[in-house]
């Protein structure tokens, strides 16, 4: 266990590698800079002088070459760059929006379980029934209505119509702020999982292990919770791993609309404003997450799945 | 000039009339948005020229002089008075001896020096070098061929003698945040960052990115009795459809409108009562780049304008947000010429001018645009079938508002569209397009006309500031004439102002940025 603990830390080396030279790379060659980014609302041009300056300050005329050796040699001792907009470290910024950030996805990957797997086993039970039918509807219709819309519809009825919670904002962090984005964020993951099991456990359901159970005259309710339910799991399991990951992207949308100050609305400053270090910090971070909630998944496929071994 | 703000504010006088004629309340909150984009850049007010974080820095910062709203000019600030000699180069101002830090220390003539000397620290690229470098000896500072700015002589603690390279007002150079004075040696610090200190009425008290900043009432601001309000929280709020609902739901003080809210508000009667509105110094325009064959011609530009129903997309498609232009200086410039009149919707005469200047059939042309609403692609779209009408085929480039301005910058295009400050000061809008300045500085149409040379010189020169006003005046009427662009319009910047929230100012220059000392929270707002 420990040696594919180790193996699978190790693979994400490569993949790492391959996402900071991809962003670099698209960095260097789209259009604009920060310089532009200052003076694209129009109040002035920038001063030629200080154009040439904040050039060699940040190094933008620095070859490709240089500069990503630079961004390199520093990422290997744990340096993230300096933020062209404010000055400060990347990483420092990063680690103030992180809390925010995880706490948005923990929760929305919360509400997502505990709503969606439960949906989808009971839709399986019964399939063609009237709780199937009416969950898989809420299903396909939370997969593909856009965060964006999903958000203020919420907003519109929580805030503005019952006044049950603020529309917008960080607050102290409380949960009453919380509840609209996590909610928005979690919805999509949350069908995804109803679906997922739901397909999960009526293909189990039908599996020669299930039939012999019952034939055995075990009860219905043990039949899903020692067979049913945990050779489903590592199929949701699986789901949950990459939703979890993909949600710390899709928390841009989500962190924009309601004002929330995690590493999601960062992104979209940064790459707004061309603040490239931070572009590469926060997507750096987002990789990471993403890799390591993986891995920690493929371990857990063991503690649920005896059969699953890993040499 | 205030006549102008007040026939071109509408319901915003009645809301700023009734707000005058009321005794401020102290105590409550103010809650502003910041609606531009993106979170605030820096805390570190020099490094910046965004208009987002003016915002914040109104009620954080001050500088030597401060924009007036009502007289819709810059006025005194940190100074009480100013002396300027004959040949109106030395300017020794009488500093307040009642300014006080943040930090509780009071301010002197030295934290003006220190502030302005970072400034035009040539290792760093402060924005506001562009206003400093009027000062003299203050490029050798930034070349780094001294130390000390010489134009800033000390004279004691409270006069401060200021030598300048030109004869012009430094008031227009001086009044934005860029120059925001810091006590000397805090704000090279990087606790600075932190915890930045400064003479504004509020005080910090915390900053989460991407979300909002908090301050809260300065005891110790210089103005009696001011600030009224006990906090001033901006929040960070670029989603126009988060701001209504928030704005509706009572939660923000503040919201500024685009084309399609402002429609929405002026039909909904509970919310009419809250717009406030203001001519903007921002010209709306088509640039047009002479290296471009056909676009080296007056007659095909002056075509251009005439081939346009520039009033239709206004009315339609802006929403009626915006003010018809005449020229390049917008209606709160105080050298608009009443006078002039819009090039009128006449095909058949743009048909002629590019017959006579050898286009029958039309020519085709590239046009950049970025995606905004007001001034961006669905306005290019809305103009393509006019153009066509006259044989002129268009080929759209879209690109991103971050990359417009180096677009422009660099002489990468052959038309393209953007919103260009031309305020408060005249005599620096225009000289936008005097030859001398290079496209890389501001004069994207590589303008170049003898005449106007001459007037923005002559305005340059004088001492009179009659004629000055009447050169400049002359100078923008043969810019219209000439018509280096497409005058599309000026903007309208429309606000929407919560009915408890009193003393908003028409502030031509940017609306959203207020002083916030003179604004007060009547006991009706929510928020305690």
């Amino acid at each position: 266990m420990l040696a594919f603990a180790s193996r699978r830390i190790l693979q994400t080396v490569p993949t790492v590698l391959a996402v900071v030279l991809l962003i670099f790379v698209l960095f260097s060659v789209i259009p604009g800079s920060i310089i532009s980014s200052l003076s694209d609302d129009g109040r002035g041009p920038m001063d030629v002088q200080v154009v040439e300056r904040m050039k060699k300050e940040l190094g933008l005329d620095d070859p490709v070459h240089v500069r990503f050796t630079g961004y390199i040699s520093r990422l290997a001792v744990g340096d993230l760059g300096t933020s062209f907009r404010t000055r400060e470290p990347v990483g420092s910024m990063i680690a103030k929006r992180m809390w925010p950030t995880l706490q948005l996805i923990f929760t929305a990957m919360f509400l997502a379980i505990v709503f969606g797997i439960p949906l989808g086993f009971v839709a399986a039970l019964k399939p063609g029934g009237l709780v199937d039918m009416a969950s898989m509807v809420g299903a396909v219709s939370g997969l593909s209505m856009p965060k964006f819309w999903l958000g203020l519809l919420l907003m519109y009825l929580f805030a503005l119509t019952l006044g049950w919670l603020p529309s917008f904002g960080y607050g102290d962090g409380s949960l009453k702020y919380l509840i609209l984005p996590a909610v928005t964020l979690g919805v999509s993951p949350m069908a995804l999982l109803a679906r997922t099991t739901r397909a999960a456990v009526l293909e189990i359901m039908t599996a020669d292990f299930v039939r012999t159970a019952r034939s055995k005259g075990m009860s219905e309710l043990r039949v899903v919770k020692w067979h049913v339910m945990r050779n489903a799991l590592v199929l949701i399991l699986t789901t949950i791993g990459l939703q979890f990951g993909a949600l710390m992207g899709q928390a841009v949308v989500v962190e924009k609309l309601f004002s929330w100050p995690g590493v999601g609305s960062l992104l979209v400053d940064s790459v707004l404003q061309r603040d490239i270090p931070a572009v590469q910090g926060s997507i750096l971070v987002a990789v990471l997450f993403f890799l390591i909630i993986n891995t920690l998944v493929d371990l857990l496929y063991v503690v649920i799945d005896p059969r699953i071994k890993y040499a | 000039m205030l006549n102008k703000i007040l026939v071109a504010a509408g319901l915003g006088l009645a809301l700023t009339a009734t707000a005058v004629a009321q005794t401020p309340r102290t105590g409550g909150t103010i809650r502003f948005t910041a609606p531009y984009g993106s979170s605030f850049s820096s805390m570190d007010i020099h490094t910046t020229q965004r208009a987002q974080d003016e915002i914040f820095g109104k009620g954080l910062f001050r500088s030597l002089y401060n924009w007036d709203s009502a007289k819709g000019e810059p006025v005194l600030e940190l100074a009480k008075e100013v002396t300027v000699s004959d040949e109106g180069l030395v300017h020794t101002f009488k500093l307040r001896d009642d300014a006080y830090f943040h930090n509780g220390r009071k301010m002197t003539a030295d934290d003006i020096i220190w502030s302005y000397n970072r400034i035009m620290d040539g290792s760093k690229a402060f924005p506001g070098a562009r206003f400093v470098r009027l000062i003299k000896g203050a490029a050798e500072v930034e070349k780094g061929q001294a130390k000390d700015i010489s134009g800033l002589k000390k004279i004691d603690d409270f006069t401060l003698q200021m030598t300048l390279t030109e004869k012009v007002n430094p008031a227009y150079y001086f009044f934005t945040a860029t120059t925001s004075i810091y006590p000397a040696d805090e704000g090279g610090k990087d606790s600075f960052l932190q915890k930045p200190i400064g003479l504004g009425p509020f005080k910090f008290v915390e900053h989460v990115p991407g979300s909002r900043i908090v301050l809260e009432k300065w005891e110790k601001f210089y103005k009696p009795g001011k600030p009224y309000a006990d906090k001033f929280i901006v929040s960070v709020m670029s989603e126009a459809a988060a701001r209504d609902v928030a704005f509706r739901n009572k939660e923000i003080d503040t919201s500024v409108l685009g084309p399609a809210q402002y429609v929405a508000y002026q039909a909904d009667p509970n919310l009419k009562g809250t717009i406030v509105e203001v001519p903007e110094v921002f010209t709306r325009h088509m640039g047009m780049n002479p290296s471009f064959k056909p676009f080296s011609d007056k007659r095909v530009r002056q075509a251009i304008n005439y081939a346009i129903d520039t009033q239709l997309i206004i009315d339609k498609l802006v929403k009626g947000k915006a003010y018809r232009a005449t020229s390049w200086l917008p209606i709160t410039s105080p050298v608009y010429d009443k006078a002039l009149k819009p090039y009128p919707f006449d095909p058949a005469k743009a048909k002629q001018l590019l017959t006579e200047a050898g286009y029958p059939n039309g020519f085709e042309f590239e046009w950049t645009a970025s995606n905004n609403e007001s001034w961006g692609l669905p306005i290019v779209e809305a103009v393509i079938p006019m153009l066509d009408r006259v044989g002129i085929k268009v080929k759209v480039k879209q690109i991103e508002t971050a990359v417009l301005a180096e677009t422009a910058r660099k002489g990468e295009f052959q038309a393209y569209m953007y919103s260009m400050a031309t305020g408060p000061d005249p005599q620096a809008s225009l000289k936008c397009f005097h030859s001398a300045t290079p496209q890389s500085a501001c004069n994207y149409n590589s303008f170049k006309n003898a005449e106007f040379d001459k007037l923005l010189d002559e305005a340059g020169q004088t001492g009179d500031s009659a004629k000055r006003d009447e050169l400049l005046k002359k100078a923008n009427a043969l810019l219209f004439e000439e018509a280096p662009v497409w005058f599309f319009n000026y903007n309208k910047a429309v606000m929407a102002v919560q009915p408890w929230l009193k003393g908003i100012q028409l502030n031509a220059t940017e609306l959203t940025h207020q002083n916030v000392e003179d604004i007060w929270v009547e006991a009706s707002s929510p928020a305690k």
